[in-house]
């Protein structure tokens, strides 16, 4: 169940949670991912969908929610990782495909893992909550089945 | 840059090394908690949760606003059919490739330049989900 123990995840979930929450206290914003796409797309497409007030307001804070994302991962990698730089063997259609279909349904469902997942689950939302039950139990299935036909890893 | 884009920027330095050293910045491991070998990855999501619990529920009580922003925003919303035919869609992205949107992003700062691949088509899911209905 746990081969690799439980406290690099426990820590690593704390550090997030501490984030997060320093995000909400002192700005009273949600740090929530999935968002950053659409806001984003605010400044290229003139959609109504995308130019709503709300995405013009947000776009800014979102994308450097984003750019720390990246500088905190990469500080990890610099200093206590083990392994360093690496590269993910995943092949490149499961991420292509993959990845849009997590686009296009965390737009339509209006949160991911850290929307649902963090925030609305702190947030005690029975919406995310099940959401993310069925986010969680639809992706094992499919992990499973992919596994099940012989694509791995 | 101003006081709240500073103090989003230093969360989420917080948020991105969490995130790299929980290990759900790769996809292997994340595969491998959603083909349930390794269930060490539902501490991520739980210890962030409870946490982020307490920021959401006690401070306000404390404070009257935050003091770099208008108000504690609450997060509220009405459960639908899109909410729960978009987790379906997602549960099959996430199955599928192991990334989601935040492990994604902080992925790229492990090195991990293919994961470029799952963010642009990430962007082309969103604009899709813009073409079909204006909400």
């Amino acid at each position: 169940m746990f081969p690799l123990g439980i406290e690099p995840y426990l820590i690593g979930g704390i550090i997030v949670g501490i984030g997060v929450s320093l995000i909400y206290i002192l700005t009273g914003l949600h740090a929530t991912q999935s968002s950053f796409f659409t806001t984003t797309l605010s400044w290229f497409s003139k959609r109504r969908h995308f130019q709503k007030e709300r995405n013009l307001q947000e776009r800014s804070w979102r994308l450097f929610l984003a750019i720390g994302l990246v500088i905190g991962a990469l500080l990890y990698t610099l200093t206590f990782s083990t392994t360093g730089f690496w590269t993910t063997s995943v092949q490149l259609w499961r991420l292509a495909l993959g990845g849009l279909l997590v686009g296009f349904g965390t737009r339509l469902s209006e949160g991911c893992t850290s929307g649902h997942g963090i925030s609305g689950l702190a947030s005690l939302s029975t919406t995310s909550l099940s959401a993310v039950i069925v986010f969680m139990g639809v992706a094992i299935l499919t992990a499973n089945i992919v596994q099940l036909v012989g694509v791995l890893p | 840059m101003n006081r709240q884009n500073l103090v989003v920027l230093l969360g989420g330095i917080l948020f991105g090394f969490g995130l790299a050293y929980s290990g759900m910045t790769k996809q292997e491991i994340v595969l491998s908690f959603l083909q349930l070998k390794d269930l060490g990855l539902m501490f991520v999501m739980g210890g962030a949760a409870l946490v982020t619990f307490f920021a959401i529920n006690v401070v306000p009580r404390i404070l009257k606003k935050p003091p770099f922003g208008d108000q504690f925003k609450p997060r509220k919303a009405a459960i639908s059919r899109n909410v729960i035919i978009g987790a379906v869609i997602f549960g099959i992205g996430w199955g599928i490739s192991g990334q989601c949107p935040g492990s994604a992003v902080a992925s790229l700062g492990t090195g991990n330049y293919w994961v470029l691949i799952g963010l642009a088509a990430m962007f082309i899911g969103a604009y899709l989900r813009g073409l079909i209905g204006e909400k």
